[in-house]
């Protein structure tokens, strides 16, 4: 145990947890609402892969075989949706919570009652949207992207579900941004100045920045939709001088800084692992900030390399490819860094390690597809096939997932106060990282070779690589089993972890013991 | 200590919302001024002064009924070879297939949408809503001119009428109206936007 002043909790009426389903629901604590998002967004992990399963089973052999293909476009859109704001983005506001008061030595975050609700209307959101599953007519079948006409003219009566989840969801990302902003502005400990932040810190801050930069436009987008779809306005609608081509750049505009919202914390949580088992410090932090905030400032500007085939001006075309090819400079940048990092290091490979090891190696990969595909010439033919599907879940699964997993398996220990089982983490690592590559790369050739996607049956050329694809996703669910098994074994017991659980580690919250004690850091600690 | 900072983000917050309705006008006037969209203006245009002899331009007209819309409507010839600047004439056939009187409305769109703005016509069946009763066919004459303007990499257009079939919001305008009324009532449908057709 560390001995030093902050873990000295006098004792006062709110020193302990309160126990039972009260503490859960009433908890102000971020220590409880981090854990909350986690195990939430982990639920929904396994609920938008159980949808995966359904859409791979179909797809494991051409034809129709299990499902119509109004299910089948339920699974791809609820998929979709689930993993964005349920599993994804949950996760990262989940690690936020826990460790960035910890690491910039606050008490709590600054709005701890904000907290409670950001929280606790997710799981509303949720219900209400998985629920639209079970009634008459089905959930939503549009698509995640939800365009216009599909979620106006042809969408069924349960859209109105769709909108009001998603409009939850924003709300609780809005509240969650708004939490992290204020904590990191106001309650850095004395002597935290800005260049010294974790970059998990900075990496969060920029992206509290983005949410509330895009996820209100997102509530105009689907406030749109409903208006069109119920109350007679034609925003979205020709006939009435609207167009449908401007509900794509409204969606975009919100959807492409999206995905570097479920991206920047993920560099921030690699910045931090791989300095720690390369046991040097990371090379080029403040190359690192200015690139994070470049990546964050140039999202605005490339939305329309989703609609190079809407039929753009060549002036358009141009200024979008070019605008996109220039976002993977900050980007190189990066992975540069960390490779720079590892350079000469005494690296050590825990698993924490091997995750983002995996992750700079794959995640590099799908920037790679992407800049294909930011090629504007060559995305007309490979806009809607199974490229561009290979892509995302690149950048996506062996991305942002890949790094909440080595956040999960870094911070366990501090969390739990156990180390967690080496032997089946093993597993779950190698079993993940080779069907996971089982399951996306072949997805490359079948979308070169035209495969569209979002569609229940296949030409018969397509049959083998498909097979294989099924196959690699199975074995891929399978083995998050394994993941799951690890986490509860871990929360039950196992040997006991010390304060500084990885020796090269570095920060604030390797200095409070392990398990991290309720309150942390109630008088601020002095940084230098 | 908080508040103030919060209520810079809170306004943010509302700002950006009001930013994604900002952008429906914003993404009109970019388009009108661009000629993005291939949204076409639905304004009577002047006769063309001068004749661009050195280069002819191949137009060609498509329809298409949106869904449930029971119109079918045919340009009688499938293109025109024309001069920029010269005025041409298309006939079209206009036909209600269904058994009850509906009102039509075309919605012209130009592609590529860059040439959008170099089409003008004089005279178009989509100037206005049309009535048209049970079965009923009618002609229709197209007068418009291409723009001795038009970008010369520009060689072939294509002229596509969209019908929708707005009998259920055209009660509110019955009447006669002069095609200047129409061409107010469409900006105020387009500002102050309101229920197009409804399609199952
Ligand atoms: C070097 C960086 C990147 C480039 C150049 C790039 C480029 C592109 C392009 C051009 C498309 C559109 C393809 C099409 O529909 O035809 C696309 C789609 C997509 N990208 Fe990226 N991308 C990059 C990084 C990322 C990252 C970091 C993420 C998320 C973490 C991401 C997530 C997505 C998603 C989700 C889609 C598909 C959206 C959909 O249609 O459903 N991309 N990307
Ligand atoms: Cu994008």
């Amino acid at each position: 145990m560390s001995t030093t002043a902050q873990d000295q909790t006098v004792s006062h009426e709110h020193h302990g947890a309160p126990s039972g389903l009260k503490r859960w629901l009433f908890t102000t604590n971020h220590k409880d609402i981090g854990s909350l998002y986690l195990l939430f967004s982990l639920l929904m992990f396994l609920t938008g892969g159980a949808m995966a399963m359904v859409i791979r089973a179909e797809l494991f052999q051409p034809g129709m075989q299990l499902v119509d293909p109004h299910f089948f476009n339920q699974m791809t859109t609820v998929h979709g949706l689930v993993m964005v704001f349920g599993a994804v983005m949950p996760a990262f506001t989940g690690l936020a919570n826990w460790m960035i008061p910890m690491m910039i030595g606050a008490p709590d975050m600054a709005l701890p009652r904000m907290n409670n609700w950001s929280f606790w209307i997710l799981p509303f959101a949720f219900a209400i949207l998985l629920a639209s599953l079970f009634m008459e007519g089905g959930g939503p079948a549009f698509g995640w992207t939800f365009y216009a006409p599909l979620s106006t003219t042809y969408s069924n009566d349960n859209t109105a579900l769709f909108v009001f989840a998603v409009h939850i969801m924003g709300v609780s990302s809005i509240m969650g941004a708004i939490n992290v902003i204020v904590t990191i502005v106001n309650m850095r400990a004395p002597g935290m100045t800005w260049m010294k932040l974790p970059l998990f810190v900075w990496t969060w801050l920029i992206t509290a920045f983005l949410l509330i930069a895009v996820m209100p436009v997102l509530a105009g987008a689907v406030t749109m939709v409903l208006t069109d779809k119920y109350f007679g306005t034609s925003f979205f609608d020709a006939a009435g001088g609207g167009d449908p081509v401007m509900f794509q750049h409204i969606f975009w505009f919100f959807g492409h800084p999206e995905v570097y919202i479920m991206i920047l914390p993920a560099f921030g949580i690699i910045s931090t692992i791989v300095p720690t088992f390369s046991r040097k410090k990371l090379f080029g932090y403040a190359s690192m900030v200015y690139a994070t905030s470049s990546i964050a400032l140039l999202s605005f500007v490339v939305w329309a390399h989703h609609m190079f085939t809407t039929g753009m001006p060549l002036a358009g075309e141009l200024f979008f490819m070019y605008a996109t090819m220039l976002i993977s400079v900050p980007t190189g940048v990066k992975v540069f860094n960390w490779v720079a990092t590892m350079w000469r290091g005494s690296i050590s490979f825990e698993i924490p390690m091997m995750f983002a090891i995996a992750f700079i190696v794959l995640f590099t990969l799908g920037g790679f597809s992407g800049l294909m595909l930011a090629i504007t010439p060559a995305d007309f033919q490979y806009h809607d096939t199974y490229f561009v599907v290979a892509h995302f879940h690149y950048v996506l699964v062996t991305g942002a997932v890949f790094s909440i997993m080595a956040a999960a398996y870094y911070w366990l220990p501090k969390w739990t106060g156990n180390m967690f089982n080496e032997t089946l983490a093993q597993w779950h690592f190698w079993l993940s990282l080779v069907s996971v590559n089982v399951l996306f790369f072949p997805m490359h050739f079948v979308g070169l070779a035209g495969m569209p996607r979002r569609i229940p049956d296949y030409a018969l050329q397509f049959a083998d690589f498909n097979a294989i694809i099924s196959v690699g996703g199975f074995a891929f669910g399978l083995s998050q089993l394994l993941f799951v098994a690890v986490v509860f074994k871990c929360v039950a017991g196992g040997k006991p972890a010390e304060d500084k659980v990885w020796d090269g580690a570095e920060g604030l919250e390797w200095q409070v013991a392990s398990p991290a004690p309720y309150h942390t850091f109630s008088t601020p600690p002095k940084v230098d | 200590m908080h508040k103030a900072l919060i209520q810079k983000l809170v306004l943010t917050v509302l700002g950006m919302f009001a930013f994604a309705f900002a952008l429906v006008p914003l993404y009109d006037v970019f388009c009108d001024i661009t000629g993005l969209n291939g949204k076409v203006d639905l304004v009577v245009a002047e006769q063309s002064t001068s004749v661009d002899d050195s280069r002819q331009v191949e137009v060609s007209f498509t329809t298409h009924a949106k869904s449930s819309a029971p119109f079918q409507v045919k340009a009688q010839q499938y293109s025109v070879s024309v001069q920029p600047g010269k005025l041409s004439e298309v006939r079209f056939v206009a036909h209600n297939l269904s058994d009850t009187a509906r009102v039509m409305q075309a919605i012209p769109s130009v592609s590529p949408g860059q040439a959008a703005k170099y089409l003008h016509k004089l005279a178009c069946f989509c100037f206005d809503q049309q009535p048209l009763d049970a079965n009923q066919s009618m002609e229709f004459v197209l007068r418009f001119y291409v723009d001795t303007e038009l970008p010369k990499d520009v060689q072939e257009l294509t002229l596509s009428y969209t019908l929708y079939d707005i009998t259920e919001s055209e009660t509110a305008y019955s009447g006669e109206q002069t095609q200047s009324q129409f061409v107010s009532q469409y900006y105020l449908i387009q500002t102050n936007p309101v229920r197009g057709p409804q399609n199952g």
